[in-house]
């Protein structure tokens, strides 16, 4: 049984249609990298994985059932979720971001404490140095790394990221796409990644698929995608090779 | 009379003392809670808002003129003055509440929301602490308004440091006029300052 599984999706608001006839599924263990212009659907897609969405027609299954039966704080617990912005809590220190669904979800402090350091650590951030920092006393970079150590806090089944590093240097963003496959290859976590960045796309993906106005278009293997012909396609492969 | 004078002025300053606090009470029971009901309902926002204008611009000598009438709330005396001062409070503490809430960054709401907050923790762990500062500001801007309009009590029997402020000004004697403008205001002055201080220590860390 796939983790998610989309069936034929359709997501109209004001008589627009944003969705159409989406249908893909995500196995545990991989990485899907849904790739497109703005307005493409893909940040849509991504928000009806973890119920902040509900699709106007088709369904979304995680872990077989409906995100319409699930409890939906239960569903958004399961799930980790970055986005560009991060959203950190300003008010919060570092530790008590990343602590927070541990928190919600009734861990002991000790636990808590464990987990907290244990992630900075693995986001290469020293735990002396960054526990009691706040939000703005972090570089974009840092911020965006705390923000990654949050969502894998309560050790999500699925994670969820919306163009988390769209906003960084390229230098950074280089350095964080590495620290997500080794991430990756580390937990075999399951994740959902949105990005208008072939390149990021062809990195960081097991599978890539292509929203063309709210149609899945093309959805492949990052080598099978780089041979594809179709016009989208072809238009971001371009890009390459700037 | 000095002695005559100052135990006025005691008796006076906490009556006066009293219509501000139990206005302010009541007002930030009351719009704190609607402040937040506008950020949840769209509906009420323009009528609730609106109301609040209203009031606010219908001088407090009238107010208190319309108050008397009505069974329960109105007639001579405090609680009329109380009424009135609530209603004129509730504006600037709904509005803050309000635009204190609306105003919280929507990425860190919407991450708040995917994070798996119900609405109750958004509120509380999130958008009140964000909001404390602005939702002080309005506190204050209506404590302060409060306190010089809570002198016009005086006028319908409602007590306070107007009593001197009318007493003078029928006698033509600016020592009374005084006894209660001054005192009044140094209370406006350490409500503006002690509250501009929390404001300032509640700033987001």
């Amino acid at each position: 049984m796939p983790l998610v599984e989309f069936r034929d999706v359709g997501y109209r608001v004001d008589g627009k249609t944003i969705l159409s006839h989406l249908s893909f599924s995500v196995e545990a263990g991989e990485t899907l990298v849904l790739l497109g212009r703005s307005g493409s659907g893909k940040t849509t897609a991504l928000k009806m994985a973890n119920g902040l969405l509900f699709p106007t027609s088709g369904e979304v299954l995680i872990e077989g059932r409906s995100t319409a039966e699930w409890n939906p704080i239960r569903l958004k617990r399961r799930i980790g979720y970055v986005i560009q912005e991060v959203g950190l809590f300003p008010h919060f220190t570092v530790a008590e971001n990343i602590g927070l669904v541990p928190k919600l979800e009734g861990w002991s402090r000790p636990d808590r404490e464990r987990r907290v350091a244990e992630l900075l650590e693995k986001m290469g951030l020293g735990p002396a140095d960054f526990l009691q920092r706040y939000p703005r006393q972090l570089s974009g970079g840092q911020r965006q790394r705390v923000g990654v150590a949050r969502a894998l806090a309560a050790d999500p089944a699925l994670l969820l990221f919306d163009e988390p590093f769209g906003a960084l240097d390229p230098v950074t963003r280089r350095e964080l796409q590495l620290q997500f496959l080794e991430l990756g290859r580390n937990f075999h976590k399951t994740a959902i990644f949105v990005t208008h960045d072939v390149s990021e796309a062809l990195r960081l993906g097991s599978r890539v698929g292509l929203l063309v106005e709210g149609r899945l278009e093309t959805i492949a293997a990052p080598a099978e995608f780089r041979r594809a012909q179709t016009e989208e396609a072809r238009a971001f492969l371009a890009s390459l090779e700037d | 009379m000095p002695t005559d004078l100052a135990n006025d002025l005691l008796e006076l300053t906490g009556e006066h003392l009293v219509l501000v606090l139990s206005s302010m009470a009541v007002a930030m029971v009351l719009g704190v809670p609607a402040g937040i009901l506008l950020t949840r309902r769209a509906a009420p926002r323009k009528w609730l808002l609106g109301f609040a204008s209203v009031v606010q611009t219908i001088p407090s000598l009238a107010l208190f003129g319309f108050l008397i009438p009505i069974p329960f709330i109105g007639g001579i005396g405090p609680r009329t003055v109380i009424v009135a001062l609530v209603l004129y409070a509730l504006l600037p503490i709904m509005r803050n509440t309000f635009v204190g809430i609306a105003g919280v960054d929507a990425a860190v709401c919407e991450s708040a929301i995917a994070m798996g907050m119900s609405d109750w923790q958004l509120l509380r762990l999130v958008q009140l602490p964000l909001a404390a500062q602005t939702i002080l500001a309005g506190i204050r801007i209506a404590t302060v308004a409060t306190i010089g309009t809570a002198t016009i009590a005086a006028a319908i029997g409602g007590g306070g440091l107007g009593v001197f402020i009318f007493r003078g000004v029928a006698s033509v004697d600016s020592t009374q006029i005084l006894a209660g403008a001054v005192p009044a205001a140094l209370m406006a002055l350490v409500a503006d300052g002690g509250l501009g201080w929390i404001e300032r220590r509640l700033a987001p860390a």
